[in-house]
């Protein structure tokens, strides 16, 4: 009994130096670092693919800073929708646009000298007044939070539960409903919008059977340019 | 496992969380590893029996069942190659993308109650969405091969993986809103009892979504009959044409992990979790049917039948690809669109009627409705929102303190 | 001794990375001349503004232990991501037409309006 008590004291003071480390600020200083980071390596890289994968990282270590911050429904969302849908299409750009020559276009000097000042001036002004005001410079005071996933959802329907009672008295529909069925509109707009744009232009040569068959002589036939014909896509497996 | 070493054996609050996270983290790795060893000797002992040959017969004495450990060891000494003109990078870094990606949506896996990684309120949701971080791996390792055929690989791989999200989220929405939560944990337990209790069997809609959901699991994991992304018989290995060795096995227990994953989660979501088809616990008397207070026996006991359902689910996976010829592209686009994402969307209407006319399902019981979770909202909300519990304070506020 | 001066987290630390972020972003769409590369400079402006709603949305940061906006934080956040989800679908249509049509992705050269 006493030994196990030495041990355990030992163990303590063997280990009370990481016991001082305050977790969620490691976790926040890693996250973030990674996000920032990430982050300016994109504007710094040329090659368009590697710019992808930063972003990739820059994404999700936001993600990782919504778990921080209790947000762990937007979090995933992040990782979904962000991470792997958005990026996820963006890396396909990249892919079918993927030429040797347009993969690291250059970027002339004098913009980047350019972009410098006003990267520097910007970020001047917002870091002045993120740290220009005194309550937000006030630790968090780390209260438990509850789960935040079902109050979002409800706020979507157009119940507000997190609001006072009061409140959701005085204003019972101060939920997102409107909102939510804007941007699900939205999102229907977009999707046949995105597919009429991208949509694959028919150049299809006649077949010999059909010239013969018809009775006029055939249109001419613009034949694609080279370009043209390299971009066609991909992804129709294998056809070129 | 926390708590006790904190409360029995006196271990400081963070070493004892440090402990408990470092062996969770190695029983996963566990599953996952090894798990790919007896799933690779599975594969080709069913493969072998489904086209009338014998398969490994002697490495390890019967039934050849040290071969996928001779075949590790075999990759362990093989040369890693690159080929000129890769992305060194990049190539470097993909198998390990794809792995981490199929590794960390383990962490909010249940196992059985409370056997889980990290109880997480969005669990469904955060599993879904790392698994599809997988899809980066391989088209990183598709770029970064310089390599044709790993480009057409990787892109086929982009477009499935990303059309299938769509009616895979559709199908993993029912259940979520049969238990009304998304976490996994909340989602087995609802389904505890009779066999009949499991979301598979609560109405013939979810019967049917479950077989579009292993579907779209199959296609989402790569495997085939939608295995487009390596295709060897005309895409010679697909995107890893140009790996070998080492990383080429990284990318093999990343499917793997993920096959076992999907399955699992099939498991949690409609096949009654950890709970056996007939509630053994409780009619032996084990448990008084409060998953909370039941001893560590039965939670193992979970462990072993949810392992069980998710090995099944792999085996079935096994099956269909040796029994199925591979779709083309364009088939597999057509398998999602025009059949997967429709039925989906109408049998999540038809699960989402159900829920308001019969919310208590075909057998009567103690289920609660769409309507009643509402309701159990409106009531917290109603009542003033309770003081904020246990405001822990953060060590510098401790130290701080101290020094008042 | 990082940690130290670090501190403990408050809203402050998120404004600072979302506000990186923004900067990174900003200059991202300046000087690419890449147009996926522009894209990914919206997504990264788009982002910092969603760590900012975030981070005040959040009352595990919030000094008062309650956070002011509540759940609209995170809402905000929530529609900032499939906004920014449709935006890309988009951009990414328009930018693979000018592919097809000018066989490059230079936005230098959209210039067809020039006369």
């Amino acid at each position: 009994m006493d030994l196990t008590t030495n041990c355990l004291l030992a163990l303590h003071l063997a280990t009370l130096p990481m016991a001082l480390i305050d977790w969620h600020a490691a976790f926040f200083l890693l996250f973030a670092l990674v996000a920032c980071g990430a982050a300016v390596m994109v504007v710094l890289t040329d090659n368009v693919v590697r710019m992808a994968l930063h972003l990739v990282l820059s994404l999700g270590a936001t993600a990782g800073l919504f778990f921080l911050a209790g947000a762990e429904f937007v979090g995933s969302m992040q990782l979904m929708i962000y991470v792997g849908g958005t990026l996820v299409l963006l890396v396909f750009g990249v892919m079918l646009t993927a030429q040797t020559k347009l993969v690291t276009l250059q970027t002339p000097p004098g913009d980047r000298v350019l972009a410098g000042i006003l990267a520097a001036a910007l970020l001047a002004v917002l870091v002045q007044s993120a740290v220009s005001i005194e309550p937000w410079r006030q630790p968090g005071r780390a209260v438990t939070q509850p789960p935040t996933a079902t109050p979002l959802g409800m706020a979507l329907v157009g119940v507000r539960v997190d609001r006072q009672p009061v409140e959701v008295e005085s204003r019972p529909r101060s939920g997102y409903l409107l909102p939510f069925e804007i941007v699900s509109v939205h999102l229907l707009v977009v999707l046949v919008g995105a597919a009429y744009l991208a949509r694959a232009k028919r150049r299809r040569t006649p077949r010999p059977i059909d010239v013969v068959a018809s009775a006029d002589p055939p249109p001419p036939v613009r034949q694609p340019r080279r370009e043209e014909r390299e971009a066609a896509s991909v992804l129709v497996g294998g056809g070129q | 496992m926390a708590e006790f070493l904190i409360n029995t054996l006196g271990f400081p609050a963070w070493l004892a969380w440090s402990a408990t996270a470092g062996v969770a983290a190695f029983l996963i790795l566990n599953v996952i590893a090894g798990g790919a060893l007896v799933f690779i000797w599975a594969e080709r002992k069913i493969a072998a029996r489904i086209q009338d040959r014998l398969g490994p017969t002697r490495t390890g004495g019967r039934f050849g069942w040290l071969q996928s450990l001779a075949d590790g060891i075999k990759l362990l000494a093989k040369e890693d190659l690159m080929p000129d003109g890769a992305d060194t990078l990049l190539f470097r870094l993909a198998p390990y993308v794809s792995f981490c990606a199929s590794f960390c949506a383990f962490i909010a896996m249940p196992f059985a109650f409370d056997v889980v990684g990290q109880r997480l309120n969005v669990g469904v949701f955060f599993v879904i969405a790392v698994l599809g971080l997988e899809v980066f791996g391989v088209i990183l390792a598709g770029y970064a091969s310089a390599s044709k055929w790993s480009l057409f690989g990787a892109m086929r791989e982009a477009a499935q993986v990303v059309s299938y999200e769509v009616p895979l989220g559709m199908c993993v929405v029912v259940p979520v809103m049969l238990a009304g939560s998304m976490d996994l944990v909340t989602i087995g337990e609802k389904q505890a009892g009779w066999i009949s209790n499991w979301y598979l069997f609560h109405d013939p809609f979810t019967f049917v979504i479950f077989w579009v959901y292993f579907t779209c699991a199959v296609a989402s994991v790569n495997r085939a009959p939608f295995d487009l992304a390596e295709a060897e018989s005309e895409l010679v290995a697909g995107f890893h044409t140009e790996y070998s060795g080492l990383r080429w096995s990284f990318f093999f227990m990343a499917e793997y992990g993920s096959m076992f994953l999907v399955s699992g989660l099939a498991a949690v979501l409609f096949l009654g979790g950890w709970n056996g088809p007939i509630p053994i616990a409780e009619l032996a008397g084990w448990s008084d049917g409060s998953a909370v207070t039941a001893p560590y026996a039965v939670r193992l006991l979970g462990c072993a039948n949810l392992l069980a359902k998710a090995t099944a689910g792999v085996l079935l996976m096994m099956w269909i690809r040796w029994t199925l010829p591979r779709l083309r592209i364009d088939q597999v686009m057509t398998t999602c669109l025009k059949y997967c994402t429709p039925i989906a969307a109408v049998m999540f209407a038809g699960v989402m009627l159900w829920q308001l006319f019969l919310p208590g399902g075909l057998v009567p019981g103690g289920r609660q409705g769409a309507i009643s979770v509402r309701e159990g909202w409106l009531e917290q909300a109603a009542e003033p929102p309770a003081e904020a519990v246990g405001v822990r304070r953060s060590v510098p506020q401790q130290l701080a303190g101290v020094a008042d | 001794m990082i940690l130290a001066a670090v501190g403990s987290i408050g809203v402050t630390h998120y404004l600072l990375v979302g506000g990186l972020m923004f900067t990174a972003g900003v200059v991202c769409m300046a000087v690419k001349r890449n147009a996926l590369g522009v894209l990914m400079g919206i997504e990264l402006v788009l982002n910092g503004a969603n760590i900012n709603f975030v981070a005040f949305g959040s009352s595990y940061l919030a000094g008062e232990g309650r956070s002011p906006l509540g759940l609209d934080g995170e809402v905000m956040a929530l529609f900032v991501i499939l906004l920014a989800a449709a935006e890309a679908a988009v951009a990414l249509a328009i930018t693979l037409n000018f592919y097809n049509n000018h066989g490059t992705v230079d936005v230098d050269r959209a210039d067809d309006l020039r006369g």
